[in-house]
């Protein structure tokens, strides 16, 4: 099947990008170097194209009500206006996904979700809203989504906009101006650094994307494929589906159990067995590696205790490029997880120590 | 950018004639190029004997790990030590700085049985 082109891919391809394709679509990977546009999100900012996005949009009196019975966390009480992280789970407490839900009106809702599940998700949706006063609407062909990310993202962004960006606040959404044309703008991101995410319609893509790259230029802004996105992400001990998350795991093993919100009022899909984990403690956790090496743990390497037995595996790794050496995120067994536990990875037939370390890796200072 | 004087293999491996029975070895500007930026480079030990085809070495981006295959049979007489400290040179100058090791071959005549630029231009054209 021939992969989906973003509005933006003429603009990708311009720029020279080398291209991937990624659950269905084409998308830019990188455009010269992964490593300078990852320290250029690092140190000035990036340009991400993020159409591959999946974006439900649930309308109506009951909407709310809807999502507090489909997702573990607490809908109806994000202010309008505002947004929250959050997951949808089996009854048996699996990840099908995580989410951000912004709540965009009083009785509207946009759910974003990642590319490889949106199709899942939606379907997820429209079965649990059943019953409820709602329309489910699978929106994703309407927006294409920018993203500015790096602590020059509000310099750059600033002139192109009427709204006050001080008054942005980190997670919320507003309907504004970018370049004149209409978008949600919301201080939301995947890098660990400030940033803004932009949802465009697909025929301004291209005009919000060249005022963009105009107006970062005096910033050092670049360009930024999904190659650093994804050791951008793992610097910040940001959680990716298939990789930390999954429907063999739920938020609990992941240290996301924050966002289960079992005090909620009302049932949810889920809430037994999310229950149950919460009182009994999860079998194994997520933990961050840290190696004096700069071979790389990878996704699905074994890790081992001090005395050869394996308790865990690798969920992602690389070189840090910000840190100057190698960081992964594993799942290990239970009484292996305290910042300091000396463990090795089997990196392809030899053990490499890494040492446990608390998670993120990297946190701005700002 | 495939330079004319090299050899070339179905691995996207550059062999350079340096002596009677010895030759150079590094990887092609069309693997760094698929590689993304090279973190690290894992050579083998001086004396090491390796069979054609036989791992060599790896070679890690940020993003993944690639094997480097000895593209002949040989002993490894000199290794490029200075990609432990700047492995982007494979990236900067493959074909030049960014070379990998030196092997002092078993059949010196085996390098006339590998790929030519013209036809390495075209395998790498096909992927």
């Amino acid at each position: 099947m021939e992969s989906r082109r973003t509005p933006l891919h003429a603009e990708h391809e311009a720029l020279g990008a080398m291209f991937t394709d990624f659950a269905g679509w084409r998308m830019p990977l990188r455009y010269d170097s992964e490593l300078a546009e990852h320290h250029a999100v690092r140190t000035s900012a990036g340009l991400f194209d993020l159409t591959h996005m999946g974006e439900i949009v649930l309308t109506g009196p009951e909407a709310g009500a809807a999502l507090d019975h489909a997702l573990v966390g607490h809908a109806s009480a994000i202010g309008v206006g505002r947004a929250r992280y959050t997951m949808i789970c089996e009854a048996d407490g699996g990840v099908i996904d995580d989410l951000i839900v912004y709540r965009t009106g009083e009785l509207e809702y946009l759910v974003v979700a990642n590319a490889s599940n949106a199709a899942v998700v939606h379907e997820a949706l429209v079965a649990r809203a059943k019953g409820f006063d709602t329309t489910v609407a699978d929106k994703s062909t309407d927006y294409a989504l920018l993203a500015v990310q790096g602590p020059k993202a509000t310099a750059i962004l600033e002139g192109l906009t009427p709204t006050d960006l001080a008054t942005v606040k980190y997670y919320a959404s507003y309907p504004t101006e970018v370049a004149g044309k209409a978008v949600l703008l919301a201080r939301t991101g995947y890098t660990g650094e400030d940033g803004f995410e932009l949802f465009v319609a697909p025929d301004d893509a291209a005009h919000v994307w060249q005022a963009l790259l105009a107006a970062g230029a005096p910033h050092d802004l670049k360009p930024a494929g999904l190659g650093c996105r994804d050791t951008l992400r793992l610097e910040a001990g940001m959680p990716l589906y298939g990789n930390e998350l999954g429907r063999d795991s739920t938020p609990f093993h992941a240290n996301l159990g924050r966002v289960v919100k079992l005090d909620k009022p009302g049932d949810f899909i889920g809430r037994d067995a999310l229950a149950a984990v919460a009182e009994q403690g999860p079998d194994r956790k997520l933990v961050g590696l840290k190696t004096a090496s700069r071979r790389a743990p990878r996704h699905g390497y074994p890790v081992l205790d001090a005395t050869g037995n394996v308790i865990g595996e690798v969920t992602s790794g690389a070189l840090s490029p910000t840190l100057g050496y190698s960081v992964a995120m594993a799942y290990v067994a239970v009484g292996n997880t305290e910042p300091g536990t000396e463990l090795s990875v089997d990196v392809r037939g030899k053990r490499e120590p890494v040492e446990v370390v608390a998670l993120p890796f990297y946190k701005r200072s700002s | 950018m495939i330079p004319e004087e090299l050899k070339y293999t179905e691995e996207h491996e550059w062999v350079l004639r340096t002596g009677e029975d010895t030759v150079r070895v590094g990887i092609t500007d069309y693997a760094q190029e698929q590689l993304g930026d090279v973190v690290f480079v894992q050579l083998p030990e001086l004396g090491e004997q390796v069979a054609a085809g036989q791992t060599l070495g790896e070679v890690e981006s940020t993003k993944s790990v690639s094997d480097i295959y000895a593209p002949l049979a040989g002993e490894v007489i000199t290794r490029n030590d200075s990609l432990d400290q700047q492995p982007d040179l494979v990236n900067s100058d493959p074909y030049g700085e960014g070379w990998m090791v030196e092997l002092r071959l078993d059949d010196p005549t085996a390098v006339d049985d590998l790929l030519d630029a013209a036809a390495y231009q075209e395998l790498a054209a096909a992927e």
